[in-house]
C-alpha cells in the first residue's frame, strides 16, 4: 500500500511539477545523467528529472519532436540533424558535459602492447588477419565491434577507421559488458570500449596517431590533456527557447559537485 | 422466478458476445500486424540505394554516369582507388564528404543558413577533375562543371541474394540478407537436430519407463526450465558454454553457431519434452495392452504403436520447438558472435534475423531504408515460421500406417 501511494505521488509529481524535464539519448551518457538527476532531485525538491536511454540518434529526434527537453549524445550533432532543426526554425544549444576516452582492449594473454592507427584500421577493416603481422604471436586476429546502433561504433569508425566500413561480418556485441566478457575469454580478440568500462580481465594497449612516433596509453591524465587521441566529448543539446527550464540542471552538472559525479561514474570531467 | 431466469440468460448472452468480440479483435489484430509488417517491408524497393536526401556528384569530364552500391562502397572504403578500375582514365579517385568542406572554409564564410555553401561546393568540384563528392541534395552544387550521378532504387536481388549486411554504411548502405537468412536457418536446424532426439528420448522415458514417483519430480523440473528468462540463458551461454566450446574444439573464438545451437536446443527442450510426453501418454491403454497381448515386447510397443499414435502431438512439439529456436532473440544475440557471414561450418559465428532486428531497430530512423530493411527481415521470419508449421501440419496429417 505504501508503495502504491509512493508511485501515485511520483506520477502526480511528474505531472504537476512546473520544471519537470526529460533527458533522452545515448547509453554512454546515461550513467552520468542518472546519477546527476538523483543527486539533483535530492538537493532540489522542486525539480524533477527523468532520464531514459535509446541511443544518441533517438535523443536528438526526441528533441526535435519535443518529447525530450535535453538530448544526451555521445557524438556531435550530424549535419543532417542540424538541418532538421534549422528547417523547423528551432535554435539549439550545445554543452560539453564530460569527456570519454575509448580504450582499445585485447586479451591479457596477448603480448602486444601498442598499435598505430593505421594498424588498427587494417585490423578492423580485415586487412590484417594474424597477430604476427603487427609483431605478435602467430594467432588469428578476432576483432569485435559494438552493434551498429551504438554511438561508440560510429565514433570509432569515424576517428580510427577514417570513415571506412568495418570488415563485413565482424563479430559484434550488443553491450559493453558482453564485449569485455568475450575479449577476456578469446585469445586473439581485440575490441574497444569506453574507459569507464575497462576492467582487470582485459588488457588496454597504447595507440599512436602519428604513424608510430609516439604511443599514448589512455588514462585520466592523457585524456584530459588531450594527448590521447581517441577521446570524444559527451554532449547535452537543448532548445534555446527552453533554456529557462533546463538551465538549473545543466548548471548543476557543470558545477564542481556535478563534475565530481562525472568522475565517480568513470568519465573525465570538463575542467 | 422469471426475472432470475431472464438475468441468467442475459448474462450468458453477454458472455457469449464478449467472447465473440475478443475472438474477432484478436484475429483482426494479428491480421493488422501482418499487414503492417509487409507494408513497411515492401517499401524498401522504392527507396534509393544511396542515403536519402543525398547525392553523388562528380566533375562533368567524368565519363561515369552511374555506380552500383558495391562500387560506391568500395570507393569510399578506399578499395577502389583509381578511376581506371571503373573503366575511366588512369587517375586517383578523390573522395569528398560534406564535413570536409569545413576544413577548407570556416563555417563563418557559409553565410546565413549555409546559403553560400552550394557555391563553395561547386568551386571545389570544378577545380578537381577526379573528385567524387557525397553531398546533401539541398546544397547541390549548381554549376556547368558539376554532374550528379544517377542513382537507382534498391533492387530485390541485392537484398535477397546480397552477401554483405552493412546497414549503416555511407553513402551506400548494403542490405544483403542472405547471411542472416542462412544463419537463422542454420542455427535453428542444428538446434533442432540436437534437441529432437534428446527431447523425444526423455519424453519416452518419462511416459513409458519412468515410475510415477520419478515422473512426478522430473516433469515439473523440466517445465521449470521453460520459465527461465532467455537473457539468463544467453548469459549462461556467453560465460559458461562459449569458453567450453572454445576449449573442447580448440577454436580461436567461443561464440559460434554451435554455441548458439546448443543454447537454443536447451531452451527448446522443455517444450519438446512436455508436449510430446503429453502426446505419448494420451495413447489409449487398450492399444498398449493389445500390442503387449499380441506378444510384442515393451520396446516394440513403444516403437510400433505408441509413437505412431502420438505422431501429430510429436510434430506439434517439433513446431513449437523450432518456433522458439527461430524466433529466439536475446540468448542468440549474446552467444553467436553476430557476424553477418554465411556460415560454412559449425564453428563460424553467425548473425540471426531476430538478433539483427533487436540490435538495430532502436537506432534506425523511422521510415529510412534501414528501418524498412529490418521490417522486411521480419516478413522473412514470419514466412519461415509459417512454412515450417505448414510442413509439420502436413506431416502430422499423413497417415503412416495403412488401414486394412
Amino acid at each position: 500500500m505504501k508503495r502504491i501511494i509512493t508511485i501515485l505521488l511520483a506520477i502526480l509529481g511528474v505531472t504537476f511539477a512546473a520544471d519537470a524535464q526529460k533527458i533522452k539519448g545515448s547509453e554512454t551518457v546515461l550513467p552520468i545523467s542518472e546519477k546527476a538527476a538523483q543527486v539533483f532531485m535530492k538537493s532540489n525538491n522542486s525539480g524533477n528529472v527523468t532520464v531514459t536511454g535509446g541511443g544518441s540518434g533517438v535523443g536528438i529526434s526526441s528533441l526535435i519532436g519535443r518529447s525530450a527537453d535535453i538530448a544526451q549524445t555521445s557524438r556531435k550533432m550530424k549535419f543532417s540533424e542540424k538541418q532538421k532543426f534549422q528547417r523547423s526554425g528551432k535554435a539549439v544549444k550545445e554543452v560539453i558535459i564530460a569527456y570519454d576516452g575509448l580504450a582499445v582492449i585485447i586479451n591479457p594473454a596477448n603480448k602486444i602492447k601498442k598499435l598505430t592507427r593505421e594498424q588498427l584500421e587494417d585490423i578492423f577493416t580485415g586487412k590484417i588477419k594474424n597477430w604476427k603481422d603487427v609483431g605478435g604471436a602467430d594467432m588469428k586476429v578476432i576483432p569485435y565491434a559494438r552493434e551498429t546502433s551504438s554511438g561508440t561504433y560510429e565514433f570509432f569508425k569515424e576517428v580510427v577507421l577514417k570513415n571506412k566500413n568495418y570488415l563485413s561480418g565482424i563479430m559484434s556485441m550488443p553491450a559493453n559488458g558482453s564485449l569485455i566478457q568475450s575479449v577476456s575469454q578469446t585469445k586473439g580478440a581485440i575490441a574497444y570500449v569506453g574507459l569507464a568500462y575497462v576492467s582487470a580481465s582485459v588488457k588496454t594497449i597504447s595507440v599512436s596517431f602519428d604513424k608510430g612516433k609516439s604511443y599514448v596509453f589512455p588514462s585520466e591524465t592523457s585524456v584530459k590533456n588531450k594527448t590521447y587521441p581517441v577521446v570524444r566529448p559527451l554532449y547535452y543539446y537543448y532548445l534555446t527557447k527552453s533554456e529557462f527550464l533546463v538551465k538549473k540542471f545543466i548548471d548543476f552538472i557543470l558545477s564542481p559537485a556535478g563534475q565530481k559525479i562525472v568522475r565517480e561514474v568513470g568519465y573525465i570531467s570538463v575542467n | 422466478m422469471a426475472e432470475k431466469k431472464f438475468y441468467k440468460r442475459l448474462l450468458e448472452k453477454t458472455i457469449e458476445q464478449l467472447l465473440r468480440i475478443s475472438g474477432t479483435v484478436t484475429s483482426i489484430t494479428i491480421l493488422f500486424i501482418t499487414l503492417f509488417l509487409f507494408k513497411e517491408g515492401i517499401n524498401l524497393f522504392n527507396t534509393p540505394d544511396i542515403e536519402d536526401g543525398y547525392g553523388l556528384y562528380v566533375h562533368v569530364a567524368n565519363q561515369k554516369e552511374q555506380l552500383s552500391p558495391e562500387e560506391i562502397k568500395e570507393i569510399f572504403d578506399s578499395e577502389i582507388t583509381n578511376w581506371n578500375q571503373l573503366g575511366w582514365k588512369d587517375a586517383e579517385i578523390k573522395i569528398f564528404r560534406i564535413d570536409d568542406v569545413f576544413e577548407i572554409y570556416p563555417e563563418s564564410e557559409m553565410g546565413e543558413n549555409y546559403a553560400l555553401l552550394p557555391g563553395k561546393l561547386a568551386e571545389i568540384i570544378s577545380k578537381e577533375e577526379n573528385i567524387i563528392a557525397f553531398l546533401p541534395k539541398q546544397f547541390a552544387p549548381n554549376a556547368p562543371e558539376v554532374k550528379e550521378l544517377k542513382t537507382g532504387n534498391i533492387r530485390w536481388q541485392d537484398y535477397f541474394l546480397g552477401k554483405e549486411w552493412l546497414p549503416t554504411a555511407s553513402p551506400s548502405p548494403l542490405f544483403g540478407a542472405l547471411p542472416l537468412i542462412a544463419g537463422t536457418l542454420f542455427v535453428s536446424i542444428i538446434a533442432l537436430l540436437i534437441a529432437l532426439p534428446l527431447g523425444l528420448g526423455v519424453a519416452i522415458y518419462l511416459s513409458e519407463l519412468a515410475g510415477e514417483g520419478q515422473r512426478r519430480i522430473l516433469k515439473p523440473v523440466i517445465e521449470l526450465l521453460s520459465g527461465i528468462p532467455s537473457v539468463v540463458y544467453g548469459f549462461f551461454g556467453l560465460v559458461v558454454l562459449a569458453p567450453l566450446v572454445q576449449k573442447i574444439f580448440n577454436l580461436p573464438v567461443g561464440e559460434t553457431a554451435l554455441t548458439g545451437s546448443l543454447i537454443l536446443a536447451i531452451m527448446a527442450l522443455p517444450t519438446i519434452i512436455s508436449v510430446s510426453e503429453d502426446a505419448l501418454r494420451n495413447t489409449p491403454r487398450e492399444m498398449r495392452e493389445a500390442s503387449l497381448a499380441l506378444g510384442a515386447s515393451r520396446w516394440q510397443t513403444i516403437y510400433k504403436v505408441v509413437i505412431p499414435y502420438a505422431k501429430s502431438g510429436i510434430s506439434a512439439a517439433v513446431v513449437l520447438g523450432i518456433g522458439r529456436a527461430i524466433g529466439e532473440t536475446m540468448a542468440v544475440l549474446m552467444v553467436t558472435g553476430n557476424a553477418a557471414i554465411i556460415p560454412q561450418s559449425l564453428f563460424d559465428p553467425v548473425r540471426t534475423i531476430p538478433a539483427t532486428i533487436a540490435a538495430e531497430l532502436g537506432e534506425a530512423p523511422t521510415g529510412s531504408a534501414h528501418y524498412q530493411a529490418l521490417f522486411l527481415l521480419g516478413c522473412i521470419l514470419f514466412i519461415l515460421t509459417m512454412a515450417i508449421s505448414v510442413i509439420a501440419e502436413l506431416i502430422s496429417k499423413k497417415k503412416s500406417y495403412k488401414v486394412h
